[in-house]
C-alpha cells in the first residue's frame, strides 16, 4: 500500500515519523475488512440508502428566507478580498 | 435542588404547578457546570450565564419544552455560537445559522446551555478522539463515558441539563447511554433531520437524544422528529404523539434475541448475566422471548468500517481551510486514518473490491433484519460488550476501539430505530440494554422501554 499515493488523493500531508504507523495501522485495518471477500454476494443487489425514497423535489423558485448573506458567507473564511473567498495557488 | 434527579416531565410540573421557576432550574445547572465541567471536560463552549438566565426568565411556560435546559452535540451548527465537531480544524466556526433541529427545539422553548465535547467528527466510541482531551465518565472518572455522543451524556448524567442532543452513526448515542446510566435513542434513518448537523456518513448518521427516562425521550422525539424540506433524506412519515403511548406491560409483545450475540467472544458475562436477567422481567411483564438468528453479525463491522469511512472521506474534504476552519493538517490521527481508508477503499482497482461489496454485504445485513421482524415485535441485545473500559486501554488499537461497536452498529448498517435503557450495574458501573424495532418503530421501542422502566426504576 503507497501511503502517500493515499494520502495525497484524500488531500492531507503524512510526515515521516506518521507514515510507519499508519502504513502499520491501516495495512491492520484493511486486512481486517478484507474477510467481506469471503461472503456471497452474488446476485445481491447494493444498498445506497435505506429510505426507499426517490426524487425528493422542491420547487424551483428563489427562497429567501433560505439565502444567506455575502457578510454570514465570507464570515469564517480566514482570507477574504473585496468580497471573494481566497483560495492558495494550485500550482505546483 | 436535587437536579440530578429532576426529570424533564417534572420539571415541566413543577413549573405549572409554580412550585419552582425555569430560573432555578438553569441555576442550578449551571451551578453544576461550574463545579464539574473542568475536570469531567464535558462542554466546549458554555453559553453567556446572563443570557441564559434571561431566556429563562422570558421563556413562554406553555411551549412544549417551556423552560428546559438542555445541551448539543458539538455538532450541531448553531447560529452564532461556536460550533467544532470536536475538533481543532473548526476550533473558531461560528455558523451563521442554525440546524433544523436546534431550531425546533429553540421554537419548542428549550434553553441552551452548551455546546457538548466529542470524538472529533464523530470518530470514536469512547470520547478519547475529541482534538480537546476525553470527557470523564461520572461513575469513575478514570474511565471513558463512551461516544462519540461523549460529553451530551455526561452533562445529563451530572446535571448540566435535563437531555442532551447526539447522533448515531454506528454507535454514538446508545453507548455513551449505556456508559453512563441514561436512555438514549437512535432514531430511524430519515425520522430526524440532519439538515444542519456536520455531516460524517450520510446514509448512517441518526439525530438522537440523551435523557434520564423513556418518557422524557419521546417528548424530546416528538418536537424532533418530522420531515423536514431542508433535508431530502428526511421521510414523510407521521410524527405520532409518543408520549401518550407509553404502556405498562409487554402483553402480546415477542421478544427476539440473536443467538450470534450471545455466543460472542469477549463479552463480560455478567453482562450477558444482566441481559438475561432484563428478559426474565420482559417474560414477568407479559413478552414472549425466542431466539432468532442474524446470520451476518460476523461480518457487519467489516461492512461498516469500509462504507463509514468512505462517506467520511467524501464528507470532510470540504474543510479546506478556506472557506471556513483551519488547513487540514489539524486534523487528528483517528480521523485522517478513516479519510485514507476510505479514500483507499472508494479509488480506483479498489472500489468493487471494497466499497461494492460492502454495498452488498449492507443488503444482506438489512434482510437479516427484516427476516427476524417477521416473527419478532423487537429485538433485545447488550448495548456494549463490555463495562466502560479505562482510559487509555483500547486507545493505542484502532481495532480493538472499532470492536467495541459489535452490538451497536449493524442497526446503522440496517437503518433501524434502537432504543438504549438501562439494565443495572456491575462493580458500579452502569449497563444498558438495547431495544431495537423496524423501520418507523419509535412508539413501540418507547413503550416497551417504558414498561421496563416502570417495573425495574435503574435510576441507582
Amino acid at each position: 500500500m503507497d501511503i502517500q499515493h493515499i494520502a495525497k488523493l484524500a488531500n492531507l500531508l503524512i510526515d515521516a515519523d506518521q507514515e510507519k504507523l499508519f502504513t502499520l495501522q491501516l495495512t491492520a485495518i484493511l486486512a481486517f475488512v478484507s474477510k467481506l471477500q469471503s461472503v456471497s454476494t452474488e446476485n445481491v443487489e447494493p444498498t445506497a440508502q435505506v429510505t426507499g425514497l426517490v426524487n425528493v423535489y422542491r420547487a424551483d423558485v428563489v427562497d429567501q428566507s433560505r439565502i444567506l448573506t455575502q457578510a454570514q458567507v465570507l464570515s469564517n473564511a480566514k482570507k477574504t478580498h473585496n468580497g471573494y473567498f481566497v483560495v492558495p495557488s494550485v500550482w505546483t | 435542588m436535587d437536579i440530578k434527579d429532576l426529570t424533564i416531565q417534572k420539571a415541566l410540573e413543577g413549573y405549572r404547578k409554580k412550585q419552582f421557576s425555569s430560573v432555578d432550574v438553569v441555576t442550578a445547572c449551571l451551578e453544576n457546570v461550574g463545579r464539574y465541567n473542568k475536570e469531567y471536560n464535558v462542554l466546549l463552549t458554555v453559553r453567556d450565564e446572563k443570557d441564559i438566565i434571561e431566556e429563562a426568565k422570558r421563556v413562554d411556560s406553555s411551549l412544549p419544552l417551556g423552560g428546559i435546559p438542555i445541551v448539543l452535540k458539538d455538532l450541531f451548527t448553531t447560529d452564532g455560537v461556536r460550533t467544532t465537531a470536536g475538533s481543532k480544524v473548526l476550533d473558531a466556526y461560528i455558523p451563521p445559522y442554525d440546524a433544523t433541529v436546534v431550531r425546533k427545539l429553540k421554537d419548542a422553548g428549550a434553553i441552551i446551555i452548551g455546546k457538548a465535547n466529542q470524538d472529533a467528527w464523530g470518530h470514536g466510541s469512547s470520547g478519547e478522539n475529541s482534538d480537546f482531551g476525553s470527557t470523564k465518565n461520572p461513575f469513575d472518572p478514570s474511565r471513558v463515558p463512551g461516544g462519540s455522543s461523549s460529553g451530551s451524556a455526561v452533562a445529563v448524567a451530572m446535571g448540566m441539563a435535563l437531555a442532551a442532543t447526539g447522533t448515531d452513526t454506528g454507535s454514538s448515542v446508545r453507548l455513551p447511554a449505556a456508559f453512563c446510566n441514561l436512555v438514549g435513542l437512535k432514531p430511524t434513518y430519515g425520522r430526524v433531520s440532519r439538515y444542519g448537523i456536520i455531516a460524517m456518513a450520510s446514509s448512517f448518521d441518526s439525530v438522537g437524544h440523551l435523557t434520564k427516562t423513556v418518557y422524557d425521550n419521546a417528548l424530546i422525539c416528538e418536537i424532533t422528529a418530522g420531515k423536514d424540506p431542508f433535508d431530502g433524506t428526511s421521510a414523510e412519515v407521521p410524527v405520532p404523539k409518543y408520549t401518550g403511548k407509553l404502556g405498562k406491560t409487554l402483553k402480546g409483545v415477542t421478544v427476539g434475541i440473536p443467538k450470534e450475540y450471545f455466543e460472542m467472544k469477549g463479552m463480560d458475562p455478567r453482562i450477558n448475566d444482566l441481559t438475561r436477567k432484563a428478559l426474565d422481567t420482559m417474560q414477568g411483564l407479559g413478552a414472549q422471548v425466542i431466539d432468532i438468528s442474524l446470520p451476518h453479525t460476523n461480518v457487519a463491522m467489516e461492512c461498516y468500517y469500509i462504507l463509514v469511512p468512505s462517506e467520511v472521506s467524501s464528507n470532510l474534504a470540504r474543510f479546506d481551510g478556506v472557506r471556513f476552519g483551519n488547513g487540514r493538517d489539524e486534523f487528528g490521527a483517528e480521523s485522517k486514518r478513516r479519510m485514507m481508508i476510505g479514500t483507499y477503499a472508494l479509488s480506483s482497482g479498489y472500489y468493487d473490491a471494497y466499497y461494492k461489496t460492502a454495498s452488498k454485504v449492507r443488503t444482506l445485513i438489512k434482510k437479516d433484519f427484516d427476516d427476524a421482524f417477521a416473527t419478532v415485535d423487537v429485538i433485545v441485545a447488550p448495548s456494549s460488550p463490555t463495562l466502560p473500559f479505562r482510559i487509555g486501554e483500547k486507545s493505542n488499537d484502532p481495532l480493538a476501539m472499532y470492536l467495541s461497536d459489535i452490538f451497536v452498529c449493524p442497526v446503522n448498517i440496517a437503518g433501524i430505530p434502537a432504543l438504549n435503557v438501562p439494565c443495572g450495574f456491575v462493580d458500579k458501573l452502569p449497563v444498558g440494554i438495547q431495544l431495537i424495532g423496524p423501520q418507523w418503530s419509535e412508539e413501540k421501542l418507547f413503550s416497551i422501554g417504558n414498561a421496563y422502566e416502570l417495573r425495574t426504576n435503574n435510576r441507582h
